[in-house]
């Protein structure tokens, strides 16, 4: 590289905040005339990256991990919050600023198939970058082109080929070099090796490593596979529908996870050894739509460890199963889209396909003694469904089962000495710890 | 998952599924791609096997090939052998195998989006299977569909009968596509990477539902999947694939403890997980190649830390790894490790004479 780089790399003082998040939302199909419910894909979100680090974000699919991560380099526009980059709230940037601002942050995009251009040859590609922001000469272009070539392990004469001739793993090397055209201080690498092979994505792990130490490169490294994330990154940040749950040192976090949700995520890895017994909590059903999501802690739905109202803390864990899952079937069936003939049918009180609540009923409570208390709650939840106000029928739900973490959105706790923080109500003194709590269904 | 006390006495009785010599290429205007090159194994009833390996190495073709579902510029070649229950599976017409298909032997892929169809309702499309095979019409094929729905795990099942691919999510599109390929209570079930496109949370869901089905239903699984973590958790035994051959074949803990195909030691190696504190990842360099020309050597030599002279020159047959070793095989000319190298590549170039490899 030239000597400049090689010089600012050695400079950049590793510790001091690049990136700022301060109660960032992202939400999408906003301003309906009647009533707007947008999806809520980040939902308030705070965190720092420090300069030269690598910052992991992981989650499950349409957590809004990669809208995040497309927020923070402005190709998605902030509902509200702000993004400080060296000091400067990028949300406000607009023109001319943002233009010359967006040098510094690039993008590696997962699917190395459809993020190249197929009628360019991988020099046009990589020196787009270099034109669109006019930089130096277009002698010196192709020059850096080459360069770049080298820098990612391709050979100058790829120079004049087409991405269709490439493998997969080449192919991605060349989204990397585009990334790196202009020198940008940030990058965010959206599941960059998630689309590969694992003898293949190593190799790309290892150049993404060496780039990182040449040029002082910060990350924000989006993925989904925890092992990936456990041996690239410093810090890890869970996210899960729109919320961060936990965040902390990698290996910290990944040895003794605090957050329930982390806890989850982290036994449900299959491990490559077939010997290894864990004790596997396997979540139930699918998160929540971003659409409606629960009212407190956005886990609650599927939380095991869920803090029960103290009447019913001694309630077998078949019926507090039963009750979940028939309030889910409830959640689900707001959640599904209703045609027109079947608003009609609602509303002429015909039969649809949601009425049938007493099936559902059997199949659930069926086996299972129910005191009478709970039996009633039941039975009024099921008449309104009957007459079709599933709302109804949620809120008397909440109400009688429902308790801080239904009610309540969680702080954000910090849980060890190196900062980590952690967004579950288990955390405050009143109630036993996550990672010491031994959930209900375990029991 | 079975036990190790069955998987002996299962060894014993006549495999359900058995797989010899299979050779399936795909005939282009430039070359002729053999994309499966040689393969051999067994499935036994209520056992899993696995088959892992890059893409490109022929693991699907080879599912595809047992469905009788290659087509055209692709073939089975002659020589190859599938037998499924006694009975020559590669012989059969297209009508025969229909009626196999589904009922006996049912597949799933991985992408459940793209193997529903998006026009019909999930249960008109179980229905469909349930009438083909089963001759189950009007309400007691619905009632039927209900019933597979919520074997799979599937809550408010009454509901989901009636609605369309695009209103499940991911997981419960998977547990559909299950719940389809059951329908007729087929005894060996291929699951094509079935949690691939899956989250993790959901993907130890759908990994728990085929364990119960098939302790439920003594269903053998033939599993693909290139995700050595998953193939650790679900499978009894295990085969690799590289470029069209299964270079080594053992039980799960033994081919995970004691790995000794270079390639499958070189892909334990490179998965992060098994080295969490490692400053670099160790990497295979190079590609996965093209088969398109039957081997007169070692497929893996150019990308192989232990290639010496003879691999460019001998192909090697899949062989016992060593005189202890109980059913583990290895395709390498360092095996078996008791023989001398002269010996071993020998012992290979004689196998190897013995080998029938089809050109048509």
């Amino acid at each position: 590289m030239s000597e400049q780089v090689q010089q600012e790399s050695v400079s950049v003082a590793t510790g001091e905040t690049l990136v700022e998040v301060n109660d960032l939302k992202t939400y999408y199909d906003e301003g309906g005339i009647v009533d707007s419910n947008p999806v809520k894909a980040v939902d308030g979100v705070n965190f720092e990256i420090k300069r030269g680090e690598t910052l992991g974000l992981v989650g499950e699919s349409g957590c809004g991990k990669t809208t995040l991560g497309r927020t923070l380099i402005q190709l998605e526009d902030a509902t509200s919050g702000e993004v400080l980059f060296d000091g400067t709230d990028i949300t406000e940037l607009s023109g001319t600023e943002l233009k010359d601002w967006r040098r510094n942050s690039q993008m590696v995009f997962q699917d190395p198939e459809s993020s190249l251009n197929d009628r360019m040859t991988v020099g046009e590609i990589i020196r787009e970058p270099l034109d669109v922001h006019d930089w130096n000469t277009p002698q010196e272009r192709r020059e850096r082109v080459r360069e770049l070539l080298d820098v990612v392990g391709l050979q100058p004469e790829h120079y004049y080929r087409y991405p269709h001739q490439f493998s997969g793993g080449q192919r991605q090397r060349i989204g990397i070099a585009r990334a790196l055209a202009l020198e940008p201080e940030f990058v965010v690498l959206d599941e960059p090796v998630s689309a590969l092979d694992v003898s293949v994505q190593a190799q790309i792990l290892n150049l993404l490593e060496d780039l990182q130490d040449e040029f002082g490169l910060t990350y924000l490294f989006i993925a989904h596979d925890l092992s990936v994330v456990r041996h690239i990154c410093d810090r890890v940040a869970v996210m899960y529908l729109g919320n961060i749950m936990e965040l902390g040192d990698t290996s910290e976090l990944f040895d003794n996870p605090k957050n329930p949700y982390t806890h989850a995520l982290l036994s449900a890895i299959p491990e490559p050894d077939p010997t290894s017994a864990k004790d596997r909590i396997t979540l139930r059903g699918t998160p929540p739509s971003p659409r409606d999501p629960p009212k407190g802690c956005p886990f609650t739905t599927r939380c095991p460890m869920k803090i029960r109202p103290e009447k019913y803390q001694d309630m077998s864990a078949d019926t507090w199963v039963a009750i979940e899952v028939f309030r889910e079937v409830l959640r689900e069936r707001s959640r599904a889209e209703k045609s027109l003939t079947e608003q009609a049918k609602e509303l002429l009180g015909m039969e649809t396909r949601f009425s049938d609540i007493g099936e559902i009923k059997q199949e659930l409570f069926g086996d299972i003694d129910l005191s009478s208390e709970v039996e009633r709650h039941i039975d009024e939840a099921a008449q309104h469904v009957e007459d079709n106000d599933e709302e109804a029928a949620r809120r008397v739900l909440r109400e009688e089962f429902g308790s801080i973490c239904d009610n309540q959105k969680p702080d954000n706790h910090v849980v060890s000495d190196t900062g980590r923080v952690s967004h579950c109500h288990r955390h405050m003194s009143e109630y036993t710890d996550p990672d010491e709590f031994v959930p209900y269904t375990e029991r | 998952m079975a036990q190790k006390e069955t998987s002996a006495v299962r060894s014993e009785e006549e495999p359900l599924l058995s797989v010899d010599n299979l050779q399936t290429a795909f005939f282009t205007d430039k070359e002729v791609i053999r994309a499966v090159d040689g393969v051999n194994f067994d499935i036994h009833r209520g056992e899993t096997v696995g088959i892992v390996g890059e893409s490109g190495s022929g693991k699907s073709v080879t599912a595809r090939s047992i469905m009788g579902l290659v087509d055209s510029p692709g073939r089975v070649l002659s020589g190859s052998s599938i037998t499924f229950r006694g009975e020559e599976l590669t012989e059969k017409s297209e009508k025969q195998y229909r009626s196999l298909r589904g009922s006996d032997i049912a597949m799933v892929f991985q992408d459940p989006l793209t193997s529903l169809n998006p026009v019909y309702t999930v249960g008109n499309q179980i229905k469909e299977a349930l009438r083909l095979h089963q001759d189950l019409r009007g309400a007691a094929a619905t009632e039927e569909a209900i019933n597979l729905l919520e074997a799979v795990g599937i809550p408010d099942a009454s509901r989901r009968v009636k609605e369309y691919p695009h209103e499940f999510s991911g997981g419960m599109r998977q547990r559909a596509v299950i719940a389809m390929a059951l329908a007729c209570d087929p005894e060996l079930l291929i699951c094509d990477e079935p949690t691939t496109a899956l989250d993790v949370t959901i993907q130890a869901q759908i990994l728990e539902l085929l364990q119960d089905l098939q302790e439920e239903r003594d269903l053998a699984i033939m599993f693909i999947t290139h995700d050595m973590g998953v193939i650790a958790e679900i499978s009894d035994r295990v085969n690799v694939m590289y470029a069209g051959e299964i270079v080594e074949s053992a039980p799960v803990e033994e081919l995970f403890e004691n790995p000794r195909h270079p390639y499958t030691q070189g892909l334990l190696q490179s998965i992060p997980g098994n080295q969490p504190d490692a400053d670099r990842l160790s990497t295979i360099e190079g590609d996965v190649p093209t088969p398109n020309e039957p081997a007169g050597y070692c497929r893996f030599e150019p990308r192989c830390p232990k290639a010496f002279e003879d691999c460019t020159r001998v192909h090697p047959a899949s062989v016992e790894v060593n005189d202890e070793a109980d059913d583990h095989t290895a395709a390498c000319l360092l095996y078996p490790e008791d023989a001398s190298q002269a010996e071993a590549v020998e012992l290979h170039e004689q196998l190897e004479s013995e080998r029938e490899v089809s050109e048509r």
